[in-house]
């Protein structure tokens, strides 16, 4: 792509909204499975989760589109890694900060958001190529995505594994707990669920539309 | 289709030449696990009952329902569901919720076999992985062992009528230790001829080993179940088991103990031998038999839980499609090994 | 691409991969200089209510420090952070309600660690509380929440031999509804492992400490008074 035809292209609401729906970085593109899987068991650590991760994704995608024309093809990687692994340093401090509780259960995943491979993607293939104010607006869409992703999954489980939501209890107290939801498989359980409700809503509109076009 | 014109028609595997079909081995299988289901009704009274028959009914049911969801015909006919659910019944503890077992039936038809496309199309055993869910979702329940009690025609557990989706209430002193929890964590062995005739607790219809043994001769009498699998599995693990009793008896039980107890002999003849998910060829389902025998040994000795029949037989469903591929048979004619024809 | 001039020269590179380099590293540090001190706070304020909990009645503790070797006290501040400590919780008049002390073993799933409370005056265990675990959920963690298997940890005695030199009766693991001792544990149905992993901790780690500890129940009730 020619430097000169960026600039060009205007700031779009598409730019956010695909990040939510269309290229939901969980539900359609699949990326950055180990968060998903493995701190999703309730609502409150997929929530946190997605907000450290969206944080992340939003603060190094404009760091790395501001930064785009100053560094060196060859040793943009290894920028791009600096940037992101300097704030996921800086969140996993603002969390033990802010509660050792929610530190100790979300462990060692908050590091792991270095490797998420939804940031170094986004920087790449987004942020190193479009304006800052485009970047930020990715980076946005599929924060939010990515966030709304882990809660559907984190909620899921948590009602089904321990019969509450967000800590408040759903249910009465002779509610029978699905532990396998807690637990690592309740993770691809619920993945799979989710996937195969999306999937079969994306193929029925997409044959709706096919035979609407053939009508006309 | 054409009337008149002779078509192929594709069905899923088993593939036997013979005029039995589908359907006719289902209803032997059926057949041949009658008596044990009588057992288990004798043995656990009216809790078996309503375990067996939800279990069914639940297994039929979520079938008929996709098939209709889905606009197929229905594939209830070919008994493959109800013996999925007459499988999930007689690996349940008796006292189990029915909601649970109703709950479990759904998850093996449809989240095992229907999602991945149907009878020979599932990799795995699903009245397995309907146990395995509920092994996993509700540890507590499906380890209370009920007692064989004088009472069990009139009345009912207090666990087996429990509201949907609610906890079961277990009444002191009606749950027992299984034999293989009994030697796991009590190390209290129990005698050969007790195992052979049902007197212990258990799943329902896991107990009573020798009719299980006769289901598994008519069924291999009428050529309709290889004898390869069971045979090998047995036989890992009493060779298995003896050469760890002969190394220190106290700690490791003796290979009847082990071939009779838990599940073994019900997996083994019933579960291991599902043809969806054993290897093809006769070579390819000894080594499938060996793997489970050596697993489950392997889990009951060495891991958490006091059986480990269920997840062997998994393990061998996934394996079994490797077994076959690295297992073909020579194709006749062709070059013998390290020979360019 | 990120940048058109294809040959860019090694002094180009070397500086922006050195000068992001630099200015992520400021960043780093200054964000660890300003979380730093809340985050010690947060560590020592969860080890305080875990003290408080495990030791009833208490509403004040003070860090001491053992010489295993020599059995000598060494009081600590109340802050610090080294290993191998021992608490001692007082009540609202400063009076000595017992020792808080930790403990780690192998539970089912991976290191438990626990700090128990320790009474003086009833030769007693008089509470446990889980500091970290990964048992698991609906089996393993009844060790936190099962209220049967707590109840054991209400008075579990621990009285030291007549001798003083160890503990009379060690801590011993029980079937469920099998207690019948004073110093027997109840274990839990369905999570056997780990409320035996739990026992053996206790029992191995009283059998250790208390008759260190014991001769100094005086130390631990004065040393409060005298720094107030």
């Amino acid at each position: 792509m020619a430097v000169g035809f960026e600039q060009e292209q205007s700031v779009t609401p598409d730019d956010f909204i695909k990040g939510v729906w269309k290229q939901n970085p969980v539900f359609v593109q699949v990326l950055g499975m180990c968060p998903v899987l493995a701190v999703t068991n309730t609502a409150i650590n997929a929530l946190a989760m997605g907000l450290a991760t969206a944080f992340v994704l939003l603060m190094s995608n404009i760091v790395v589109s501001t930064i785009r024309n100053v560094v060196p093809k060859q040793v943009r990687i290894v920028t791009f890694i600096l940037v992101i692994a300097t704030f996921v340093t800086i969140v996993d401090y603002a969390i033990q900060a802010v509660s050792l509780d929610l530190h100790k259960a979300l462990g060692a995943f908050i590091s792991l958001i270095v490797v998420n491979c939804l940031i170094l993607g986004r920087a790449e293939a987004f942020a190193s190529q479009n304006s800052v104010a485009r970047s930020a607006l990715d980076a946005l869409g599929m924060g939010v995505g990515f966030t709304l992703a882990l809660l559907c999954l984190g909620g899921v489980r948590e009602i089904l594994g321990a019969g509450s939501l967000f800590n408040v209890r759903l249910f009465g107290e002779s509610y029978q707990e699905w532990v396998v939801m807690m637990l690592p498989p309740g993770g691809f359980f619920t993945l799979a669920g989710w996937l195969l409700l999306i999937n079969w809503y994306q193929q029925r509109k997409s044959r709706l539309q096919e035979a609407k076009e053939s009508t006309l | 289709m054409k009337q008149g014109l002779k078509t192929l028609t594709i069905r899923s595997s088993p593939h036997i030449g013979a005029v039995s079909s589908v359907d006719t081995i289902m209803f032997n299988v059926v057949l041949a696990m009658l008596p044990v289901c009588l057992f288990s009704i004798y043995a656990f009274g009216l809790s078996a009952v309503l375990v067996l028959i939800t279990a069914v009914v639940s297994c039929v049911l979520t079938e008929h329902l996709l098939c209709r969801i889905n606009g197929i015909p229905t594939t209830v006919g070919d008994w493959s569901a109800a013996i999925t659910g007459i499988l999930l019944g007689l690996t349940l503890p008796p006292g189990l919720p029915l909601w649970m077992v109703a709950a479990g039936g759904v998850i093996g038809i449809g989240g095992s076999k229907f999602l991945f496309g149907g009878l020979g199309c599932n990799a795995f055993n699903p009245a397995l992985i309907g146990r395995a869910v509920l092994q996993a979702a509700f540890p507590a329940a499906m380890t209370s062992w009920m007692r064989q009690t004088q009472g069990r025609f009139q009345s009912l557990p207090s666990s087996t009528l429990t509201v949907p989706f609610t906890k079961p209430v277990y009444v002191d002193g009606v749950s027992a230790a299984t034999p293989l929890s009994a030697w796991k964590f009590e190390e209290k062995a129990t005698s050969t001829p007790d195992l052979l005739m049902g007197l212990t607790t258990g799943s329902t219809g896991e107990t009573c080993a020798i009719l299980i043994i006769i289901g598994g001769v008519y069924l291999v009498a009428r050529k309709m179940m290889s004898w390869q699998i069971p045979v090998s599995i047995l036989g890992t693990v009493a060779i298995f088991c003896t050469i760890l009793h002969l190394i220190d008896p106290s700690r490791y039980a003796g290979p009847m103990f082990h071939m009779f107890s838990g599940g073994l002999m019900l997996g083994a003849v019933f579960m291991a031998t599902d043809m969806v998910g054993s290897p093809i060829t006769h070579r390819g389902c000894v080594v499938y038999g060996v793997l489970i025998g050596f697993l489950t040994v392997l889990i009951r000795v060495w891991g958490g839980m006091p059986d480990g029949v269920m997840y062997a037989i998994l393990i061998g469903n996934a394996a079994s499609p490797h077994i076959d591929h690295w297992i073909q048979p020579k194709v006749y004619g062709s070059a013998v090994k390290g020979v360019p024809s | 691409m990120t940048n058109d001039s294809t040959d860019a020269g090694p002094a180009k590179i070397y500086g922006v991969v050195l000068s992001v380099g630099l200015v992520c590293a400021l960043a780093i540090v200054t964000v660890d200089e300003i979380t730093k001190p809340i985050i010690r706070n947060n560590r020592i304020a969860m080890r305080q209510r875990a003290i408080l909990e495990v030791l009833p009645g208490a509403s004040t503790s003070k860090a001491f420090q053992i010489d295993e070797t020599t059995g000598e006290l060494k009081p600590e501040p109340t802050d610090s952070e080294a290993a191998g400590l021992v608490f001692a919780g007082y009540d609202d008049n400063d009076e000595l309600i017992g020792l808080a002390i930790e403990t780690q073993g192998m539970g089912y799933a991976d290191i438990i660690r626990i700090l128990y409370g320790y009474s003086f005056d009833k030769q007693a265990v008089i509470g446990t509380s889980v500091l970290e675990s990964r048992e698991t959920p609906g089996l393993g963690d009844q060790i936190e929440k099962n209220a049967n298997f707590l109840a054991n940890f209400e008075s579990l005695d621990v009285s030291l031999n007549a001798e003083k030199s160890e503990v009379a009766n060690p801590i011993e693991f029980v079937k469920p509804g099998e207690k019948t001792e004073a110093w027997q544990i109840d274990g839990i149905t369905g999570a056997t492992i780990s409320s035996r992993a739990i026992t053996k901790m206790l029992s191995e780690s009283t059998g250790r400490w208390i008759p260190k500890l014991h001769p100094h129940q005086a130390d631990f009730a004065t040393r409060e008074k005298e720094a107030p």
